[in-house]
């Protein structure tokens, strides 16, 4: 279950989200209302209206932790008063290479995001929240369930709760493989049991959401934030970041680096070199070549950039963004055309097909790097991928397919030397190191020539 | 039939939302039917299709899109081996191959006993434990050739 996780990632003191790192065990209800648990809900039942929940959460100036960044406390002002039922809605679909907070949030913490959870169901006035959780978590989902079942147990979910009034309910939906659905709009389809497509905004969410009515739609990791916000204030929040970026986020570290793994940090106190070193150093003591701070979705920033501090503003200056800070770290023995192939391809395989410009740009950006990898790229091959993912920019349905041309531009702007040298060394399938994985996926035969039209097809 | 077999189950799924929104039971009930039959049989599709109220066509689109539906049969224990970009840099791709090697068959491919199906994945939340596999959607984490050999011997 959760092996490998533990102390040796402590950035904090205390840990606000994070707490199974400081507290043994806090995944057991007992020892989650010892040390604080459901202190924030009983507080809000108790003494707080649905308004001051919100208002404090505006005040601590909160940002959504599934990528887009938009303060919470506002997200939930706009569901209107009027209009019932309302829903909230968790966004666990956590879906992104290189992001695994949620998971480990699930995996140890559980009662802090369900915790969150009832937080935003009394704040809105929402009577159920379903927790949308991708189908892989399987197991995560049973942690969860058992310390769901725990809190109606012991009366903190259900009818009338602790004599307030106030009932919820609390619900877990499995996802079963797909990307998309992490977009909000896609999510919400999929949980009608609809394909797991975007929709058209305006209407938003908060006006209809779930079932065409008010839904907020919260990721996992920003509601874990609310029951201490709610219990010690907004100022206490503010302590820990900056002033547009208050708190702090799990940085998730993968790729080569020594020890990767969750750091929980105050945003815009460390830079993206510090955070490599808490992660243990590149591998082999190698240099950084670049870094993803967002999995595939985010523009790569090269080695120039390791000074970048953690937070929202200062990597949108950089050139990428924070996003859900999955920060992927390539070292200079990685093959940036390989690393951007592999981008490329996640992108083709989770386009949902809706909209033109994504299903077949994805599509033939692919069949470009397949040419590349395989060894019968040329240079007209690299413009065509630039051209591909400008005709993709700023035409696609949602943010899926603008995310797809990350990978193809910022690799093209920082490493263009790299793609050229790649077609000069390279001639060929079968020579160049990439065959076993060229094979697999029917890229290349076994004769190492060419496949047209391989791009892969949906697993069993 | 499933409503016979797994009448409790269903009725748990479909308390979870509104009488009139049945629908969202789809995907919840696809996986019931996938447990019974072990995979998305024409007849699932039917059974799913009368409980929620809907043309089986709507279902199959369902079953369609996302990947974790079969639609044909599948081995006893299905290994979804990620490769994507986090763990192919901690190597994934010599792991698969190693796991072809072992399992003797081609990734996509079921071993002709019917035991095992292999698969490559997307990403699926656990880059810090890499490589990384689900068996029957249960994770196995930090896996290398050794314990991905001894976890194949020993599956009953």
């Amino acid at each position: 279950m959760a092996t490998f996780y533990g102390s040796r990632n402590k950035t904090m003191e205390r840990h606000v989200l994070l707490r199974d790192i400081d507290v043994p065990n806090i995944r057991e209800i007992d020892v989650y209302l010892a040390n604080d648990g459901y202190a924030a809900w009983k507080k809000a039942l108790t003494t707080m209206k649905p308004d001051d929940v919100i208002s404090v959460v505006k005040d601590s100036g909160l940002r959504g932790r599934g990528g887009a960044g938009f303060p919470a406390g506002v997200k939930w002002s706009f569901i209107p008063k009027d209009v019932f039922p309302k829903y909230v809605v968790v966004n666990g679909d956590e879906s992104e290479a290189g992001t695994f907070k949620d998971h480990q949030l699930i995996d140890c913490n559980p009662h802090q995001v369900i915790e969150g959870t009832l937080l935003a169901c009394y704040a809105v006035q929402a009577n159920t929240a379903y927790i949308y959780l991708r189908g892989e978590f399987y197991e995560p989902a049973q942690t969860l369930q058992k310390a769901i079942d725990e809190a109606y147990a012991r009366g903190l979910i259900g009818k009338n709760v602790l004599g307030s009034g106030f009932d919820v309910d609390v619900y877990i939906h499995l996802g079963a493989g797909a990307y998309i659905c992490g977009e909000e709009t896609a999510l919400l389809s999929s949980l009608e049991g609809q394909l797991g497509q975007p929709r058209l905004r305006p209407p938003f969410p908060a006006q209809q959401g779930l079932y065409a009515k008010p839904t907020v739609v919260n990721n996992v990791e920003t509601l874990a934030n609310v029951p201490p916000i709610v219990l010690h204030g907004a100022q206490w929040y503010r302590q820990f970041g900056t002033e547009k970026s208050p708190g702090t986020k799990i940085f998730c570290v993968s790729g080569c680096v020594n020890r990767p793994g969750n750091y929980e940090l105050p945003l815009g106190q460390y830079t993206i070199r510090e955070l490599i070193e808490m992660a243990g150093g590149a591998l082999q003591g190698r240099a950084v070549k670049g870094v993803l701070p967002a999995g595939s979705s985010a523009p790569i920033l090269p080695a120039s950039a390791l000074d970048t501090k953690l937070d929202y503003e200062s990597l949108q200056a950089a050139g990428s963004i924070l996003g859900s800070a999955s920060f992927v770290i390539l070292d200079e023995s990685v093959d940036i055309v390989w690393a951007a192939r592999k981008m490329v391809r996640f992108f083709k395989h989770e386009s949902c097909g809706k909209c033109t410009p994504c299903r077949e740009g994805t599509h033939w950006a692919l069949q470009l790097y397949n040419k590349l990898l395989s060894g019968y790229g040329t240079l007209d091959d690299v413009n065509m991928i630039g051209e591909v993912a400008a005709q993709m920019s700023g035409k696609c349905f949602c943010l899926l397919g603008e995310f797809a041309t990350s990978p193809m531009l910022s690799t093209l702007k920082h490493f263009r030397a790299e793609y050229e040298a790649f077609v000069r060394a390279h001639s060929g399938g079968l020579r160049n190191g990439y065959d076993d994985e060229l094979i697999r996926e029917h890229v290349i035969d076994p004769a190492g020539n060419l496949i047209a039209g391989a791009v892969g097809q949906k697993r069993h | 039939m499933l409503r016979e077999k797994r009448a409790q189950d269903i009725e748990k799924v479909l308390a979870k939302y509104p009488p009139e929104r049945r629908r969202s039971a789809v995907m919840p009930l696809l996986y019931i039917a996938q447990e019974e039959y072990g995979y998305c049989t024409p007849e699932a599709i039917r059974e799913v299709a009368e409980i929620i109220g809907c043309d089986p066509t709507e279902v199959k689109s369902i079953v369609g899109f996302y990947t974790m539906f079969y639609e044909q049969p599948v081995g006893k224990y299905v290994i979804d081996v990620c490769d994507d970009l986090p763990c192919a840099l901690r190597g994934a791709d010599r792991f698969v191959s190693h796991c072809e090697k072992k399992l003797g068959i081609r990734v996509g491919e079921t071993t002709p006993d019917g035991k095992f199906t292999l698969n490559t994945v997307m990403c699926i939340a656990a880059c810090d434990r890499a490589p990384v596999l689900q068996i029957n959607k249960q994770y196995r984490y930090a896996l290398d050739e050794q314990t991905f050999d001894r976890m194949i011997d020993e599956l009953p």
